[in-house]
């Protein structure tokens, strides 16, 4: 028999008003504005926007903190905000080698045109407390040196002038959207891209981490790692041209992996890629090794049986939405399925018991 | 008449100025022209497309959020403006610049407001570059025993 159970209103309501308490916390300490999230906690506000695939730093400072600080929460707010906006049309791909760098390493050319160029990192800090941020305190201005202004070439076309590394080849055919068309497999490389770029970063650190530990062999060199502005270019239907609507922060890596050669392709270095909105280091360089994983096919390579080469697993694994969603519901309401199987357990026991004791009769 | 391609660089300008810088100097022009809208401000998302190892195919990288609007001055010109985030006021003075810059204002807003807010961008650009250079590594090389 169904039973519909309602109730609970008044508890909700007020489950949710001790919510909005708790986030606020004492009210003694001064109050969290969206600005100071925005300009002070930038990378979660870029992991936000990359994994809720929106790129609007406020949104997502928004978002944090409504979601007092839980992360796939507030990427859960933005991925659900997005759904609600028209699409107002698709941009012309963003031109990464005309990036206004902030920094741009690489691990294979020590002199390359351009330089290796630090930018603000996290590399070479000694990973001690500071305890001078605890206190407040102005923030000595960082130094300048002479401006460059013309592009930073990127570092894979020098081997591609030898022909030593595999050509990405161009072409004029529409990509899939996953925002549009659900995920069926298998996915092409722009669909698995277009996955990685808004996954989990935990999970694709993982994934990408197996591939070096072992897990589908390919051991890859961050070719070049650069974070800095692109502009994001347009056509208009109204005018019939294209202009610049706008310009976001982005973190590219390309990584060169060693190949000896298959059935179909000559000995040559291979490349995975990562793309990822915001300065997301770990993220990009993570997602171009499992790119290149997942790339075993088209290049002939032999499937290792490795989690990564798994493209069914990683993809359908990868969103961090999706996971929480299905694993988060089993803590809702579940009485009724409760009570049947309740029910069941008493009769396959009683079933057992009397069993038992006809044998021992 | 002005061309395409002009027109293109200032819609460019407009839509990635800072909205505060924008509104300051549009609001030392003093001008306030009426006008009725095309479409008013509406705010949607762009689906923003990346290459495959940068310079390869296109795949859908994820959105932007953008706002658009088109009006008409009393004097005929049609301004249109795209412009990314949420800002429905700065679209909208983006979009009065539009039109007034194919109008006999025009040359003397590139003076005042084009020009300035080009000089602007420039300049905090500039800065951001200046500090990435000072972080750029000056490699030297060690005295190895077997040169001595």
């Amino acid at each position: 028999m169904y039973v519909a159970v309602k109730g609970g209103e008044r508890a909700i309501d007020n489950a949710h008003a001790w919510l909005a308490e708790e986030r606020r916390g004492d009210p003694s300490v001064d109050e969290l504005s969206v600005a100071q999230i925005c300009e002070q906690l930038s990378l979660a506000v870029n992991r936000v926007m990359a994994e809720g695939s929106l790129y609007d730093p406020d949104l997502a400072a928004l978002a944090i903190k409504q979601a007092r600080g839980d992360m796939i929460e507030a990427i859960f707010l933005i991925r659900a905000y997005r759904t609600t906006l028209p699409r107002f049309g698709y941009s012309s791909p963003v031109e990464t080698a005309n990036m206004a760098c902030d920094r741009r390493i690489s691990a294979t050319f020590k002199d390359a045109p351009g330089g290796q160029v630090l930018g603000p990192t996290f590399d070479y800090t000694h990973r001690l407390l500071d305890f001078a941020l605890a206190a407040e305190g102005d923030t000595p201005e960082a130094a300048e040196g002479i401006a460059r202004h013309e592009p930073t070439p990127h570092i894979t076309e020098f081997l591609n002038q030898e022909g030593l590394i595999q050509t990405e080849e161009d072409t004029d055919k529409t990509p899939g959207d996953l925002t549009r068309e659900p995920l069926e497999l298998p996915a092409n490389r722009a669909l698995r891209l277009q996955s990685l770029s808004r996954g989990d970063e935990g999970f694709v650190l993982g994934m990408a981490y197996s591939t070096q530990r072992g897990y589908a062999r390919n051991h890859a060199f961050v070719g070049e790692l650069r974070i800095g502005k692109v502009d994001v270019e347009m056509e208009i239907p109204e005018l019939g041209f294209s202009i610049d609507i706008g310009e976001i922060e982005l973190t590219e890596c390309e990584t060169v992996n060693q190949f000896t050669g298959s059935k179909t392709e000559p000995p040559q270095f291979t490349r995975g890629y990562g793309l990822v909105f915001g300065q997301s280091e770990r993220k990009s360089i993570s997602m171009a090794l499992v790119d290149r994983a997942l790339r075993w096919k088209e290049l002939g390579e032999d499937n290792l049986g490795a989690p990564a080469q798994d493209e069914e697993f990683v993809l359908y694994h990868s969103d961090n939405i999706q996971a929480t969603g299905f694993l988060e519901h089993i803590k809702l309401p579940h009485y009724v399925d409760f009570q049947s199987e309740l029910e069941l357990i008493r009769k396959l026991r009683r079933e057992a018991m009397g069993e038992m004791k006809e044998a021992a009769e | 008449m002005t061309s395409e391609l002009a027109r293109r660089d200032w819609m460019s300008l407009l839509a990635k100025a800072p909205a505060q810088t924008l509104q300051s100097l549009w609001q030392a022009t003093g001008l306030d022209p009426e006008f009725s809208w095309l479409r008013s401000p509406e705010i949607g998302a762009t689906m923003v497309r990346g290459r495959m190892g940068g310079t390869g195919a296109p795949f859908n990288l994820g959105e932007m959020t953008v706002t658009r609007c088109s009006l008409q001055l009393t004097s005929g010109e049609v301004g249109h403006a795209y412009i990314q985030g949420r800002d429905k006021a700065k679209a909208r003075i983006a979009a009065i610049i539009d039109a007034l810059m194919q109008g006999p204002q025009g040359e003397n807003l590139r003076a005042t407001l084009i020009a300035r807010l080009e000089a602007e961008m420039l300049a905090a650009k500039s800065k951001r570059a200046a500090k990435a250079a000072a972080t750029k590594v000056d490699f030297f090389t060690m005295v190895r025993g077997e040169d001595q």
